[in-house]
């Protein structure tokens, strides 16, 4: 009875949302790259780089909002390494995008460890704080759970409807559709494939720093080594389940963020008789079978991990 | 700018731009490490003398090569049929934790009979963790990159799970860690008294084996007819899905079996840290080689070699040893491009 | 070289001593031609004369290694393809470049904002496309998703693109292609409608009849050289054609042989796979003939060929060869049953190019006892058919070991006719055996299939081009959407016939049935 209970709590809600933000700016970050037809495996290293150096910027003493530009802009020119390695050279997109998070991660390792040889227990920062929106807070369950949260959270809200703005009403947006489904298509229309991708590769890139930055300014307060888990990882598999559309994938991300928060409470609950790993698995199997479930239904950018090559037949 | 493919590929260049690709990720690492305040001479000359310099480096940089062969031929022979194997870690573990099953008591038999049972039951493990992924991608068209990353992550929490529970070493003074494997579990060490260990030399045997099974058997043909055209392999009559699945059995089989020369050979128990990635260096390693079983070996033995160095210079100069992660995730960087431009050349129109 | 009294007309492209070589192909030498306003162009040329090439010059693919081109008398900057769509000329190309999952809307406007705007006019460009469509009689909605439209009216998206752009100059590559004869009619109407209203159209093909029925003025292009530039008016088709070719084309001869027993027999087979279907299909196919099967594009060709390549189970229906039986149709089961199989796409289906010629070579028999024992290959025998097959089929390669991707098109067709056939086939299943081949290798093709008929194979051929189908048949039929009509003896058929065919006239439901 207590495990459906919890159900219907505002902290629950509160929780996913909070476990979702991270994941809603990386699955549009990855949205955007995969609608021009690049896959970015580079995602999990470009999150972490976004962690690192936005602590580390707040920490050397910035304004955390600027910590959240250097980690866009960190994340954005690892999106550029990407981007030139698959895009005009057309190197493998999986091969790359595992280079791309071996070295964005192993790069963060080794500034940590160059910043503070010696550390015991790791610095901090001081996150960003809840920004209660007025009146709308006071809603009962809806309050707490939507309008209590930091501003990156909300910030989080904003971009998908951006998003969903930019790519199904702007010109570029079309562009980037378009690069994606056929770039010959676009070629033929006068747009230059090569920098639409390119473009749309730095603007995810830039998306996910952002979301890691979320974990160590909003979530956390420090930077730890292997925090961002396969976060990255189950952002690609939430574009899948989203259907490479903005609104779904956010209905994704909250919707495992509330089974997140839902197993920490049942892990609470159930912790004496089944193993706390048993709980941590779940979100990961959770991810293999959305996958499974969505694999059939969706019409997934077709030029997806095509490069395109100029005048190549 | 355009990319031409080239009609031939001078030898030259094939030797040429690999060179040039370590070389400028060489040139990349020695800037990092100037911002440590370090001269790079002085810290690659520490590395090389880490892992090359002496006799007790050498053999130590072999060992750490040995579990790279294994999870460099399980990505080589992956890639090679185009199944994206990004998940060689979790076959190494479930290889291992089958290795502790049966090999610390269960089994009473000699080494002889032992050590083939434990070598083909790792192998099987590794082969039925790959073989879930390559069945939702032939069945359902689930990419496997990212379930075979994500199970990385559950048999990992899977091996903990099991490390807390039913293989908890009841005398590991509450850590979690398996009880050790019987001694007629354990692999020989080649040299006496140091830690390289005739999992090493199986290695190289399993490098040969995959190197003249690829040149030779219709299957080693039908794995590599499947990675470059699958379509035209399909219309030659080459069926395609069994060809994904047993690529697969001989894949993650041998992931496994880098979990069992782990346990066997060197650690004698399994532990979480029992792999600091060795499933994820297999793929470098495996891109480094050009996907050639030959090349693993040699490729294995350049990132222990970069590895055991960076260990042994962080030590005295205080440069962080996670320079040879970095180096090592450059090379791949600098290697497929360097691979690329092999086959293309660039036109400037 | 004949030139004509044009000059005093406008000319609103002027083409100036275009080169361009490939390594050590010539594919452009030194071309000059000229476009007047209010005119059809005809570029008439074989596959490999250069036609693609100039029109990719023309359109900023590719850059020219010499030689200028002016629109309007205003040069064009080289090598930028949104320069040559803001000067107006238009391109539709013989494979469209379309998104089929994006909207007819989104086809037509994309580059033809400012990219950095917030909002896309929509409802402008809706109601502009509505009247381009009315007006020219290329009636097409803006809001479904390409891939819901059939080919034709593609094409006329495709036709769109290059109206709302305003283009003055519009080019069509081979345009006809993929049309019945008279949906091609139609098309030369809309053309001749749009030539009236003041645009100018260059033409291109590799049909005289065409070229002859729709242009104004003709340019042949053979060998990467212009050869000649006339007028329609007073030149005939063999004149052409002698152009064109440059030697006289050695004409496949099918003499009339009396067929033996039934090879292949399809009884009421029906197969699906995604939109395609095909239904209740009956066909045979005897010993020592040739059937050809006509038909546009995307109507069930490539589903029949995928089912006797084995590609495809069908849903229903009996498929036999020999007499037998097939319950479990695989490739393998094809191969052994003596099929040779000439895929549509040589490089898609055909052939791995990135293996070597030998591995290419024993792709269908590698398991075959003669060439390996116990799993393992004997490479050694293999080279050596591969040799047999280089010089049988008079292969052009420096030696079996090459990758199969290095070979031009032609080598790559015999190399796949040479993997086939060499066994001695009781059927050969051809799909678009000439597709992009020059013609020399069309007629070596040709060649080799009367041959392997003379010899008592059965041969079905596909193929969209109807002068094929006509000079190598003994019967045809026609495919229509997922049907096929009985089938009919060649001496007894006609081009006219088969086009109704192709357009539904005499399939229960089709467009009419007044013409069986």
């Amino acid at each position: 009875m207590e495990a459906i209970e919890i159900l219907f709590t505002a902290s629950l809600w509160a929780a996913a949302i909070r476990i979702a933000s991270p994941l809603i700016f990386g699955t549009l970050g990855e949205l955007i790259c995969e609608r021009a037809g690049v896959l970015n495996l580079g995602i999990e290293g470009i999150m972490t780089a976004g962690a690192f150096s936005g602590w580390l910027a707040v920490y050397m003493g910035a304004d955390l909002w600027f910590g959240v530009a250097v980690a866009a802009i960190v994340g954005a020119t690892l999106g550029l390494l990407h981007g030139v390695l698959v895009v005009p050279l057309g190197l493998s997109q999986h091969v790359t995008g595992i280079g791309v998070t071996l070295l964005a991660t192993s790069l963060c390792y080794y500034f940590y460890r160059l910043a503070f040889p010696e550390v015991t227990s790791p610095p901090k920062i001081d996150p960003f704080q809840p920004w209660p929106v007025p009146v709308l807070s006071e809603i009962p369950v809806l309050g707490p759970a939507l309008f209590q949260q930091t501003p990156l959270t909300y910030l989080a809200f904003v971009m998908v409807v951006l998003v969903a703005w930019f790519l199904e009403r702007t010109p570029l947006g079309l562009a980037v559709r378009t690069v994606g489904e056929n770039p010959a298509a676009a070629e033929a229309q006068g747009i230059n494939v090569t920098w639409v991708r390119i473009g749309a590769v730095m603007a995810g890139s830039a998306l996910m720093g952002i979301g890691g930055s979320f974990i160590t300014l909003s979530a956390f307060n420090s930077f730890f080594f292997d925090m961002m888990n396969g976060r990255g990882w189950i952002c690609i598999a939430l574009v899948v389940f989203g259907a490479w559309r903005p609104g779904k994938a956010l209905l994704g991300a909250v919707l495992f963020g509330a089974f997140d928060a839902y197993q920490l409470r049942l892990q609470q609950l159930a912790g004496a008789v089944v193993p706390y790993q048993f709980f941590l698995m779940l979100p990961f199997v959770l991810s293999i079978l959305a996958l499974i479930f969505m694999s059939r239904r969706v019409a997934y950018p077709r030029a997806l991990m095509v490069p395109y090559r100029k005048g190549e037949r | 700018m355009r990319l031409e493919p080239r009609q031939s590929r001078p030898l030259l260049l094939v030797f040429l731009l690999p060179a040039l690709a370590l070389l400028t990720a060489g040139v990349i690492c020695a800037l990092l490490v100037m911002l440590s305040g370090a001269s790079p001479f002085q810290v690659f000359g520490l590395m090389i003398k880490g892992a090359l310099g002496s006799q007790f480096a050498f053999l130590e940089t072999l060992t750490r090569a040995t579990p790279l062969i294994f999870t460099g031929l399980a990505v080589a022979v992956a890639f090679r049929a185009k199944l994206w194997n990004i998940g060689a870690e979790a076959q190494l573990y479930i290889g291992a934790v089958m290795t502790v099953v049966l090999g610390t008591g269960l089994l009473p038999l000699p080494w002889p009979a032992l050590i083939p049972v434990l070598m083909f039951s790792a192998a099987l493990g590794g082969a039925l963790v790959l073989a879930v992924p390559t069945f939702l991608k032939t069945r359902f068209g689930v990419d496997e990159v990212v379930t075979t990353l994500l199970l990385n992550f559950i048999v990992l929490l899977f091996v903990s799970m099991l490390l807390e529970g039913p293989l908890k070493d009841p005398m590991g003074l509450g850590w979690p860690q398996s009880k050790k494997v019987v001694a007629d579990a354990q692999l020989p060490k080649l040299v006496q008294g140091k830690r390289l260990h005739a999992g090493f030399v199986i290695a190289i045997l399993a490098a040969m084996l995959v190197w003249v099974f690829d040149r030779r058997a219709a299957l080693g043909y039908e794995m590599r007819a499947v990675g470059y055209n699958s379509k035209a392999a399909a219309f030659a009559g080459i069926p395609v899905n069994p060809v994904l699945a047993k690529t697969a059995l001989l894949s993650g089989g041998l992931a496994g079996l880098a979990g069992w020369s782990e346990v066997s050979g060197l650690k004698g128990n399994l532990t979480l840290d029992l792999s600091p990635g060795f499933g994820y260096t297999g793929i470098v390693v495996a891109m480094l080689a050009l996907l050639h079983p030959l090349g693993v070996v040699v490729a294995a033995i350049f990132v222990a070699a970069v590895f055991v160095g960076a260990d042994a210079m962080s030590r005295s100069a205080g440069v962080p040893s996670y320079i040879a992660h970095v180096m090592v995730a450059l090379s791949l960087l600098c290697m497929v491009t360097a691979i690329m431009f092999t086959r293309y050349r660039v036109r400037w129109t | 070289m004949t030139r004509t009294a044009t000059g005093e007309r406008d000319t609103v492209l002027r083409l100036d001593g275009i080169t361009k070589i490939f390594g050590a192909l010539v594919a452009n030498d030194a071309i000059s031609l000229t476009l007047h306003r209010g005119e059809i162009l005809g570029l008439l040329g074989e596959n490999g004369a250069g036609k693609t090439t100039l029109m990719n010059i023309l359109f900023g693919h590719y850059v020219a290694d010499s030689g200028t081109i002016a629109v309007e008398g205003r040069p064009l900057p080289p090598g930028d393809p949104a320069a040559s769509l803001a000067a107006g000329i238009g391109m539709v190309h013989q494979h469209f470049t379309l998104a089929e999952n994006l909207t007819v809307l989104d086809n037509i406007v994309l580059g033809t904002e400012s990219l950095w705007r917030l909002s896309s006019r929509r409802d402008a460009a809706r109601s502009r496309i509505r009247k381009l469509g009315e007006d020219y009689g290329l009636a097409v909605d803006p809001d479904v998703t390409v891939a819901s439209l059939s080919v034709g009216e593609r094409q006329r998206v495709e036709i769109l693109k290059a109206l709302y752009r305003d283009a003055r100059i519009l080019i069509l590559d081979e345009p006809t292609a993929v049309l019945t004869p008279q949906e091609s009619a139609a098309l030369f109407e809309t053309l001749k409608r749009f030539v009236a209203s003041g645009l100018s159209i260059i033409f291109i093909s590799h049909k005289l009849g065409e070229v002859l029925a729709a242009c104004n003025r003709v340019t042949i292009l053979r060998g990467g050289k212009l050869v000649a530039d006339h007028d329609v008016a007073g030149v005939t088709r063999a004149e052409l054609a002698e152009l064109m070719v440059g030697r006289p084309i050695p004409e496949a001869k099918s003499e009339p042989r009396a067929p033996g027993a039934a090879v292949l027999r399809l009884g009421r087979l029906s197969a699906a796979r995604g939109l395609l279907s095909l239904r209740d299909v009956d066909l045979e196919i005897r010993q020592g003939e040739v059937v050809g099967i006509a038909g546009v594009a995307g109507n069930g060709q490539s589903l029949l060929a995928d089912v006797i390549s084995g590609m495809q189970q069908p849903s229903h229906g009996r498929l036999e060869l020999n007499g037998a039986t097939l319950h479990a149709v695989t490739p393998r089961a094809m191969v052994a049953s003596g099929v040779a199989r000439i895929p549509e796409d040589r490089h898609a289906e055909g052939l791995i190019g990135d293996m070597t010629i030998t591995e290419n070579v024993v792709s269908e028999t590698y398991r075959s006892p003669a060439l390996s024992r116990f799993g393992l290959i004997d490479w050694r025998k293999a080279r050596t058919r591969a040799e047999d097959i280089i010089s049988a089929y008079e292969v052009k390669c420096p030696s079996p070991d090459v990758p199969v991707r290095l070979l031009s098109g032609g080598n790559m067709q015999k190399l796949i006719l040479g993997r086939v056939m060499a066994e001695g086939p009781k059927l050969v299943l051809a799909n678009q055996p000439t597709r992009g081949l020059d013609v020399g290798a069309v007629s070596y093709v040709h060649a080799r299939l009367l041959e392997a008929r003379s010899k008592g194979a059965a041969i079905l051929l596909l193929s969209e081009d109807l002068d094929e189908l006509l000079s190598l048949s003994d019967r045809i039929a026609v495919i229509y959407r997922g049907r096929l009509s009985p089938l009919r003896e060649r001496r007894e058929t006609t081009i006219a016939d088969l086009g109704l065919l192709m357009a539904g006239h005499g399939f229960a439901g089709g467009e009419d049935s007044h013409a069986a």
